[in-house]
């Protein structure tokens, strides 16, 4: 027998860790190897599945007013402040089905105090929402990255006076670009987006131009400037691949923060208008009518909380997976 | 420091008297009259205007609108509250809002700091747990859905608490909108006091001084929570500003006559009142721009690295 022999029948384990593996399939194996980021990746991919699909499938438009011919007296009985019902569920627990005049009608979050149904108005808030969350993503790229990437490359008397810039706009309080807006502007959507658009490309252009000054200084920026790349092409080609992970990770935090404002907006009635909704305005009209119907105020506000969680379990797990720490890898 | 502190104060006021200057030319390139042009002739809304000095170049009515807000005179609401000098009225709101905003600070500020020390001195187990359910819930849902939620129990089904604001009442009335109000900079700060307090708590200088024997209040007090609330401070200048200048839905919810309630007034009316947005406009960014100020100045205090190196060079 010897002394050393080689073992047999056992995995030899590769070290993954520090395996050479490509930078985005490590990303995509660190964001599903916890828990939070596959939870929110799931509670977003329902919200954004819902409120695609949520609106088609209820029979009802967000705008419609539900009601059904009274037989005896002829007269139209409008489905006012209707508690959420199912009714087959309905027959099957409580043996008896519903006996009035909605009898064959499904409102799975109830209808409101007009008679229109909430799960249709709940998700077609939500595509508010979400399309709130896509603008941001727009304004944060193009607007916030484009401009600190091109203050921090330029640096001296271009840094400085955009940067001056970046301070008074910084210092502005977002409600008071918002009321200056509506002296100019018709209240709605419209007035949310460009508030959006002149607050929330800030913080992005902070974290795009912290990036560049850090980067411009490599050498490999040097070489590529010696081998004659323009401007344009060492800003976009060569550094900005190189900025990418807090980038994505600045989107998705900025994202919450552009619901939540919406929200707000709509709530205190410089958003979106009537017959449109917002999940911000339906928690309004909950809110208004809380006493006598108070089921209306709950599905907004879970949508609203769960789109919130969602979006920052996504934002937490891209920043530990695009920068991991020397620990977590 | 001396300098660096000049420097930034200088900077704050140059940068305030910018975006005054920008606001008041917003609302005064506004289209629109202040005449009802029916009633008054055309040489009479002419006189009117010479008189007002609206004919004047606008730096010139910049200057004399400067010269009144120095003196604490806004002029008059143009829609709301009518014919109320507008400084009376704000003075009231302030006072509302800063009270309430006030007790929420604290509150939030004392407790939050309490939970994320109790959770990083826990580590893994119930109160670390808890913190972290704690911040995510305060994170995700909006204050004024808190607000809802603790009127809706506390007043209106068990009616302990009253259901709107009553300042004859103000102990009692203050609960629920400070409560609601503190919880988001609670959970904020919650999260950041135990994140920090646990990085700090696996450093090499903690692991020396644990090594030299200290321990206990001590090791947590001097070495871990001095160096971990530094950045807690920049993330609750924010939430600092945002309570003082009243939590706007809550004070519009709850009925607080305070300066965000005002300020909605101002602009979710039918007409806008373009007086109010002025002069809340330059309060909010004279208070915003403020607090930044005393934070940035706090940090140099709190930091002796930025104390020294703002010293040596500038980097303001």
């Amino acid at each position: 027998m010897n002394d050393f022999e080689f073992l047999k029948n056992r995995n030899l384990q590769t070290d993954r860790n520090f395996a050479s593996q490509p930078y985005w399939a490590g990303v995509f194996k660190r964001f599903f190897a916890k828990k939070r980021p596959v939870i929110g990746l799931m509670i977003v991919s329902v919200i954004l599945l819902l409120a695609v699909i949520g609106p088609m499938v209820s029979g009802y438009s967000y705008r419609e007013i539900s009601s059904v011919i009274n037989p005896e007296t002829g007269k139209q009985v409008v489905a006012r402040g209707i508690s959420p019902r199912i009714p087959w569920l309905h027959s099957l627990l409580g043996k008896e089905p519903y006996t009035d005049f909605f009898a064959e009608k499904t409102f799975l979050f109830g209808t409101d105090d007009l008679g229109r149904d909430l799960w249709t108005r709940t998700w077609y808030g939500a595509r508010v929402s979400l399309l709130i969350a896509f603008v941001t993503i727009f304004i944060d790229v193009i607007i916030g990255m484009t401009f600190g990437l091109i203050s921090g490359y330029f640096g001296g008397v271009v840094d400085a006076i955009m940067q001056r810039f970046v301070e008074v706009a910084n210092s502005v309080p977002r409600l008071v670009i918002v009321s200056v807006l509506a002296i100019f502007m018709p209240k709605g959507i419209g007035l949310v987006i460009v508030a959006l658009l002149l607050t929330e490309w800030i913080g992005m252009s902070k974290i795009a131009r912290a990036e560049m000054l850090k980067i411009k200084e490599l050498e490999y920026i040097l070489a590529s400037r010696t081998l004659g790349a323009g401007n344009f092409n060492i800003i976009f080609k060569d550094v900005l691949p190189n900025t990418i992970g807090p980038i994505i990770t600045q989107v998705m935090f900025s994202i919450p923060t552009a619901i939540f404002t919406e929200a707000f907006l709509s709530f205190v009635g410089v958003g979106i208008m009537l017959p449109q909704c917002s999940v911000g305005s339906l928690i309004e009209d909950g809110f208004n009518n809380i006493t006598t119907l108070p089921y209306q105020i709950i599905p907004p506000i879970l949508v609203l909380a769960f789109m919130m969680l969602g979006f920052n379990f996504i934002g937490d797990g891209l920043r530990e997976a695009l920068a991991p720490k020397l620990e977590d890898m | 420091m001396k300098r660096y502190v000049i420097k930034r104060v200088l900077s704050a006021l140059l940068t305030l008297l910018l975006i005054t200057f920008l606001l008041f030319l917003l609302v005064r390139i506004m289209p629109g009259n202040p005449f009802p042009s029916e009633r008054m002739t055309a040489e009479a809304i002419e006189k009117k205007r010479a008189e007002m000095g609206l004919n004047d170049p606008i730096l010139v009515q910049f200057f004399h609108y400067m010269s009144k807000v120095l003196k604490g005179d806004f002029g008059k609401g143009t829609s709301l509250y009518y014919g109320a000098p507008i400084h009376t009225v704000l003075k009231k709101c302030l006072s509302n809002s800063f009270k309430i905003g006030g007790i929420a600070i604290l509150l939030g500020t004392f407790v939050g700091l309490l939970l994320g020390i109790v959770a990083a001195l826990n580590r893994d187990r119930f109160w670390d747990v808890f913190c972290s359910v704690f911040s995510i819930l305060g994170v995700c849902v909006p204050a004024y859905v808190f607000l809802i939620f603790l009127q809706y129990t506390f007043s209106y089904k068990l009616t302990l608490l009253p259901y709107f604001f009553d300042s004859t009442d103000f102990l009692r009335s203050t609960i629920i909108p400070s409560v609601s109000m503190s919880l988001f900079t609670m959970s904020t700060v919650a999260r950041f006091t135990r994140n920090e307090m646990v990085e700090v708590s696996d450093s090499d200088y903690v692991l020396l001084a644990e090594a030299k024997g200290m321990y206990g209040a001590k090791l947590i007090t001097r070495h871990v929570l001095r160096n971990a609330l530094i950045p807690v401070v920049t993330v609750l200048a924010p939430l600092v500003v945002d309570l003082l200048t009243g939590a706007l839905v809550v004070e519009k919810i709850y009925g607080i006559q305070g300066i965000g309630k005002l300020m909605v007034d101002a602009i979710s009316g039918e007409g806008i009142d373009y007086n109010y947005v002025l002069a809340l406009g330059i309060l909010y960014s004279a208070m915003y721009i403020g607090i930044m100020l005393v934070v940035d100045l706090l940090y140099g205090l709190l930091d002796p690295r930025i104390r020294i190196s703002a010293k040596g060079g500038d980097n303001g």
